[in-house]
């Protein structure tokens, strides 16, 4: 099990990772979601011994890993660049790290093999890393970090540099994989739907803080701060103050786009500033309704995104007219 | 790296189908009459005499054969230990270039880079106002006196001190251009500092330290003014002895044979040279915006950088700046010189220069040598230009007739200066006595950068800045007014500037077919350095630092016109 303890690093004088403590289990898959210059790069490269953090530290198994030199850690990193050696073909490449590690032989012969297997390159070994495309050299630099067995495999935005459907042919693969070896992993990207679809936890990453940690369904139901709605795209987040408490222990907040009743947890008072989600999906039985002028409706496959003069946006199952005013029952959530 | 191909194409596609930038067969073929008529008169046909001279059954004796087997021998030793050396200084220096940031850099940069531009005879005044005899570490430290100039050591330090640079800037280059991941990939499969360096940099750097010692190992085997200067004749290179077979131990045949050897060889080596750079397109992953340049953190890093910043900065300052201050200070008597001495500061080797002196080196005042030389690197820049422009016209947008043309252009550049002196001797011995030669023989050094200079800034104007022009409304003398001349302003300026400082510089075939009465500076400098005299030698210093100056002067004049990546080989 991995574990990071309270990890503060600044760069260039300014502070970039505040306090940043979290575990991934065996065989867990934890996603680092967040902004670029969010720090997520960075705490990758703290946790494979790159960089040290100012403090703080990480273990694994509940050794303090603080003076373990990166070639000892047996941490697996993978680059959306690949970081694929330019003067070594397909079988150096993935032999690379077994070469370090003085293994037999026939033992590399067998597991280059293993590897290349696993991610379907059988038969690639002798080809020129240069000479493959930008997912067949994912695949390889994948097969590496896997020939060693690591203990730990870290991903730093692993399809960033790859188009859509690959990237998601890659995805399903890459879970299947990770499940299949029980290999624990962190995978750091800035796109929402890769860290949902292979993520058993995400933690978000803002300002250098983990602000949201939890399942992708919590996290989805759930975003609880207005960056995580904003940063997911969860719907419009508005502004509003608290005008009074209802009778039925809700509260009414006021904002430019009227009055909304919320249901929420939280604790505030008159006059309070906070921030609402307003989810674009139309719901029959909600009280809060918003309106507004279409100014633009775009096809969406099984629906239409409209967008209003008072720049909301919701989904409709069938296409308003431009111009055309129109109401909406919608679900309104309370941020912090 | 699909689409980066696509756009290419396009962009060739575009090129191709615009206005054809001025040529057909017939103007192309008047292009290269007057460069190529010049490099038939000038480099081809003295060329073929050292061949005639060469290839007579009278110069294959052997001892003919047993000398130059020994000089060629001896040019060999002398420059791998040099490239060696150099390798020692300039592998750290490209390690600290390419890895820190520190206050100063790009100034220390810039200082390392200074000497490969001066030449050869203010490098060896440098030196021997330094270390020398009658040098400043001689004056202060009279009892730590050792032998600098005259041995193999002054030799192997002045090579080192020109050709640094050029492992900073090839190794270097490649060294910042390696993608920072593949070490951290490297490192988290479990390789050490030392595999990391072993299995992954150094495979990478290779090509790069195979072609920066390959180029530093051709300028020290064509080495001339540092080893006849700070050497002495009793270090026979090649170039040496093709000298000393020229003017002092006069046999032209050995001497043709010798320079026919020095072709090989340069040649050789050149070839293996454009192998070594052609297969070194290694192809490095994108670059990231991840660097790897870092200010020192360590302790260990701080001292590594400053100790070694500090070794740089004195190697290449000390030199130079010994120099200004010996041609400023009296340190011994003039030749004849009795009575009260003032020792100390003083301008008199500069007021000197302007004296005509009975029994003095010259006939005529020394600073005729300043006229002199400015007078032939302004026929040089003329000349070259003029035969330089058409040429890079023609090459700017190459065909198979340019293709062949091209490395003709370059081959002067293979064959030493001092082989250049002793074709025109052999060619033109008639006309020795007209200073007309010399501008030719600069001009015939000089051409190659010219052309280099000027061809890529003709090439570089994109047909669509053209286009955007006209599509603006410019009519065409318009486009050629605004656009075209702007820009080849700058490159005709850089090249005028290159050819002006080689001219100012070129010692090798200068010294050869120079006659006495209109010396250059730097004739002038080694006929005072070979002098005794206190007053001869602060002549010397005055004279070297006047050039120093002007050298300096026109490296940043091209500094500042210089369109970057041209004029590089």
């Amino acid at each position: 099990m991995l574990e990071v303890h309270h990890i503060f690093k600044t760069y260039e004088g300014k502070p970039l990772l505040k306090d940043i403590s979290f575990k991934v289990d065996t065989g867990e898959t934890i996603c680092l979601l967040g902004a670029s210059g969010s720090g997520k790069s960075t705490l990758l490269r703290i946790i494979a011994g790159l960089e040290d953090p100012d403090s703080g530290f990480v273990s694994f198994n509940g050794i303090d890993l603080t003076s373990t030199p990166p070639h000892l850690r047996d941490f697996g990193l993978v680059f959306q660049d690949y970081a694929l050696f330019p003067h070594l073909n397909v079988r150096e490449n993935v032999a690379f790290g077994l070469k370090m590690r003085r293994l037999p032989q026939d033992e590399i012969t067998q597991r280059v093999a293993n590897s290349l297997e696993t991610v379907n390159l059988s038969g690639f070994e002798n080809r020129q890393v240069t000479d493959l495309s930008g997912g067949e050299q994912q695949r390889v630099a994948l097969a590496r970090a896997l020939a060693t067995r690591p203990r730990l495999l870290m991903f730093d935005e692993p399809l960033g540099a790859l188009d859509r459907t690959l990237r998601e042919g890659l995805l399903n693969e890459l879970r299947t994989i990770l499940h299949q070896t029980n290999i624990p992993a962190i995978y750091v990207t800035h796109d929402q739907e890769e860290a949902f679809a292979i993520a058993d936890r995400v933690l978000i990453l803002h300002d250098g803080e983990i602000i949201r940690e939890g399942t992708p369904a919590d996290v989805w139901a759930h975003p609880e701060a207005a960056f995580v709605a904003e940063f997911l795209g969860l719907g419009n987040v508005i502004e509003g103050k608290v005008i009074e408490k209802t009778t039925k222990g809700e509260w009414k907040v006021e904002s430019g786009f009227g009055v909304f009743v919320v249901h929420c947890n939280h604790k505030h008072s008159k006059g309070d500033n906070v921030h609402l989600l307003v989810r674009p999906l139309s719901a029959e039985q909600e009280p809060n309704i918003i309106w507004g002028i279409v100014t633009d409706v775009i096809f969406q496959q099984d629906r239409f995104k409209v967008t209003l003069d008072n720049g909301l946006y919701v989904y409709l199952p069938q296409a308003p007219k431009v111009e055309e005013k129109i109401e909406v029952r919608v679900k309104v959530e309370c941020l912090i | 790296m699909e689409t980066g191909k696509q756009v290419n194409t396009n962009k060739n596609v575009v090129l191709s189908t615009g206005v054809p930038v001025y040529l057909s067969t017939s103007s192309r073929v008047l292009l290269w009459l007057l460069p190529l008529s010049f490099l038939l008169v000038a480099f081809f046909y003295p060329l073929s005499r050292i061949l005639a001279l060469t290839f007579d059954l009278k110069t294959f004796t052997s001892s003919n054969l047993f000398l130059a087997f020994r000089v060629l021998l001896f040019t060999f030793y002398q420059a791998t230990l040099s490239t060696l050396l150099t390798l020692l200084l300039g592998l750290p220096s490209a390690y600290l270039f390419a890895h820190y940031n520190f206050r100063g850099k790009s100034l220390l940069r810039a200082l390392t880079a200074v000497p490969f531009m001066l030449p050869t005879v203010v490098v060896a005044a440098g030196f021997s106002a330094l270390l020398g005899p009658r040098g400043l570490i001689h004056h202060l430290f009279p009892l730590s006196s050792f032998p600098f100039i005259g041995t193999l050591w002054a030799i192997l330090i002045a090579h080192v001190f020109y050709n640094t640079t050029i492992i900073i800037r090839v190794v270097g280059n490649a060294l910042s251009s390696l993608d920072p991941k593949l070490e951290a990939a490297a490192r988290s499969l479990g390789a050490d500092s030392f595999h990391v360096w072993w299995n992954v940099i150094l495979p990478l750097l290779r090509p790069s330290l195979l072609a920066s010692s390959l180029l530093v190992f051709l300028f020290d085997f064509t080495s001339f003014g540092v080893i006849l200067l700070l050497g002495g004749s009793q270090f026979a290179t090649l170039e040496l002895e093709i000298y000393l077979r020229v003017l002092k131990l006069p046999n032209l045949s050995l001497a043709a044979l010798l320079s026919v050897i020095q072709l090989l060889c340069t040649l050789i080596i050149s070839l293996i040279y454009s192998r070594v750079v052609s297969r070194s397109t290694v192809q490095t992953a994108p670059r990231s915006a991840e660097s790897n340049i870092h200010k020192p953190k360590t302790l260990r890093e701080r001292i590594f950088l400053i100790s070694f910043a500090l070794l740089l900065a004195s190697f290449f300052l000390l030199p130079l700046s010994s120099l200004p201050i010996r041609s400023l200070f009296r340190l011994e008597a003039d030749r004849g010189q009795r009575g009260e001495i003032q020792y100390g500061f003083t301008t008199d080797y500069y007021t000197e220069l302007f004296v005509n002196r009975r029994g003095s080196v010259f006939y005529v005042p020394p600073i005729r040598a300043t006229i002199n030389s400015l007078a032939y690197a302004a026929a040089t820049v003329l000349l070259s230009l003029l035969l330089g422009f058409p040429a890079a016209l023609a090459l700017a947008k190459p065909t198979h007739l340019e293709k062949i043309l091209d490395p003709l252009i370059i081959l002067p550049l293979g064959s030493s200066a001092v082989m250049l002196g002793l074709g025109f001797i052999i060619s033109f011995g008639a006309w020795l006595t007209s200073p007309l030669l010399v501008p030719f023989a600069h001009t015939l050094v000089a051409l190659p950068f010219v052309i280099r200079t000027l061809q890529p800034a003709i090439a570089s104007i994109p047909q669509r800045l053209r286009q955007a022009a006209s599509s603006l409304g410019a009519s065409p003398v318009e486009v050629w007014k605004n656009i075209d001349l702007p820009i080849l302003r700058r490159a005709t300026l850089t090249a005028g500037i290159f050819a002006f400082t080689i001219s100012l510089g070129e010692f090798g075939a200068t010294l050869l077919i120079s006659r006495p009465e209109y010396p250059t500076i730097p004739v002038a400098i080694e006929r005072f350095l070979s002098q005794p005299g206190g007053l001869n030698y602060g002549q010397a210093m005055a004279m070297a630092t006047i050039l120093m100056l002007l050298t300096l002067v026109s490296i940043l004049l091209i500094e500042k016109f210089r369109i970057p990546g041209s004029g590089e080989f």
